[in-house]
């Protein structure tokens, strides 16, 4: 299954969520601190908010929380 | 043998404070603390820095310890640089917003009353409230702002406080005050020359029955906004609300932090002293917030926490002597307000403890006051 992220086509397997996503196709952070430190999925459970990314223009989405579909556009902060 | 001259059971804001001061007389310090270092009150707190007037005519001691502590606030932020930093200390103001022509009219008079005291207040009209917060929903009638009010992260400030008085941290939970020694759950026991017993609502253990009553709070913090609040937001309505003793009410209070957060309270619900959240007032809470931040919806809630303030029978902090007790002295029941009155606090129990003229006038606060 294909998905965009940061408008690179990227290859993911099927049923994965976003943050499996992201790690699979070797993204190590999903958005910065404010002192600009890299951040990524610590939790995996949608407590920690820290895998924050634009879901289909949609801001602010949990990557743990949503799963990856076919043609979805992913844009990181990081 | 002697653990430390003066011994601070708690490690809050006002054990701090109050460790400092003693520490700055050359005295020794013990700090008893049973959990997080300003990891209860004054971590739920929301760090305002405040101009509390009397304007209502009523009593005028919270005017007093607030103006005193002020001073003392910017005295510790003028000693250093780092000071400001470590507190992340911004005076972002406070705008006291007036929705309707009742609360205006309060509004002028705070603003008269602390203008003719020679503190800075200025009065906004509508139009120029919306300029100043464009976020703001319209139709407000205005706001009293108060410019030189600040915020600050209190539990990186107890814990410079506590650092720069050098104490003795003795982690455990006290079981019992005799005369300057206390015992601790574990068997030990600490030997000083004199008890300050700073332990917020856990303090009531050792005073006399209903001197101290919990108020639980809760607040709620965003995702970082694009559009800017600059000022802290409060509801003239905060006032009336926050001494109605009986009802659980909420009130408009949001703060911006540094990069943009928002910080959303507030709550209160007397005589609740449990700690998770309560969805059903959490949501009243952001529906209030959400009433004049139209806006806010749209943003994520990162965390909800709850909190629960100290708050004493009559209203007032207890600062003084033990009612009972010799050699134990109090600093406790400060309720919202223990950021902003936590330096004077420690200085007028300092000031009492050993035996020096108290800058402020002590009646108000006499703890004995509890007992008939």
């Amino acid at each position: 299954m294909k998905i965009i992220i940061n408008g690179i086509e990227a290859e993911v397997p099927a049923g994965v969520t976003v943050a499996a996503a992201l790690a699979h196709a070797g993204h190590g952070a999903t958005r910065r601190s404010l002192s600009g430190q890299p951040r990524q999925a610590f939790c995996g459970m949608g407590v920690c908010q820290e895998c924050r990314v634009r879901i289909d223009g949609q801001p602010e989405r949990l990557a743990c929380m949503s799963l990856a579909v076919e043609g979805m556009l992913v844009e990181t902060l990081a | 043998m002697r653990s430390a001259d003066v011994l601070i059971v708690g490690g809050g804001i006002v054990g701090a404070a109050c460790a400092r001061e003693y520490a700055r007389q050359g005295l020794s310090v013990a700090v008893v603390e049973r959990a997080a270092l300003g990891g209860g009150a004054t971590a739920a707190s929301m760090g305002h820095l405040l101009v509390v007037d009397a304007e209502d005519g009523g009593d005028a001691s919270e005017f007093q310890l607030s103006q005193r502590s002020l001073r003392l606030w910017q005295d510790w932020l003028d000693e250093s640089p780092a000071h400001a930093e470590l507190a992340e200390h911004e005076r972002c103001g406070t705008l006291w917003i007036a929705a309707d022509a009742e609360e205006l009219a309060l509004a002028e008079r705070k603003c008269a009353w602390l203008t003719a005291r020679g503190l800075p207040a200025e009065l906004l009209d509508a139009a120029a409230l919306a300029r100043l917060e464009p976020q703001l929903r319209p139709g407000l009638a205005g706001a009293l702002r108060v410019a030189g009010d600040a915020r600050v992260y209190p539990p990186k400030v107890a814990a410079a406080w506590l650092q720069q008085a050098k104490v003795q941290l003795i982690r455990g939970e006290v079981t019992a005050i005799d005369g300057a020694s206390l015992r601790l759950a574990d068997g030990r026991t600490l030997w000083g020359a004199m008890v300050v017993l700073c332990a917020g609502l856990a303090s009531q253990r050792f005073l006399p029955p209903g001197c101290l009553l919990p108020k639980k709070g809760q607040l709620a913090i965003t995702q970082r906004a694009p559009a800017a609040v600059s000022h802290q937001l409060v509801e003239l309505g905060y006032i009336k609300k926050a001494h109605l003793a009986h009802e659980d009410t909420v009130s408009f209070n949001v703060q911006p932090r540094p990069g943009g957060q928002l910080l959303i309270g507030s709550s209160r619900q007397v005589g609740r002293s449990d700690a998770p959240l309560d969805l059903a007032m959490l949501r009243r809470m952001l529906q209030c917030a959400a009433g004049y931040l139209p806006g806010l919806p749209e943003l994520s809630l990162l965390r909800c926490w709850s909190g629960i303030r100290p708050a004493s029978a009559d209203g007032q902090p207890l600062i003084g002597a033990h009612p009972e007790l010799a050699r134990v002295w109090l600093a406790t029941g400060h309720e919202g307000l223990g950021i902003t009155t936590s330096l004077a606090s420690a200085e007028l129990l300092a000031d009492l403890s050993l035996g020096r003229a108290p800058a402020l006038s002590p009646a108000p606060y006499a703890p004995a006051r509890f007992v008939a």
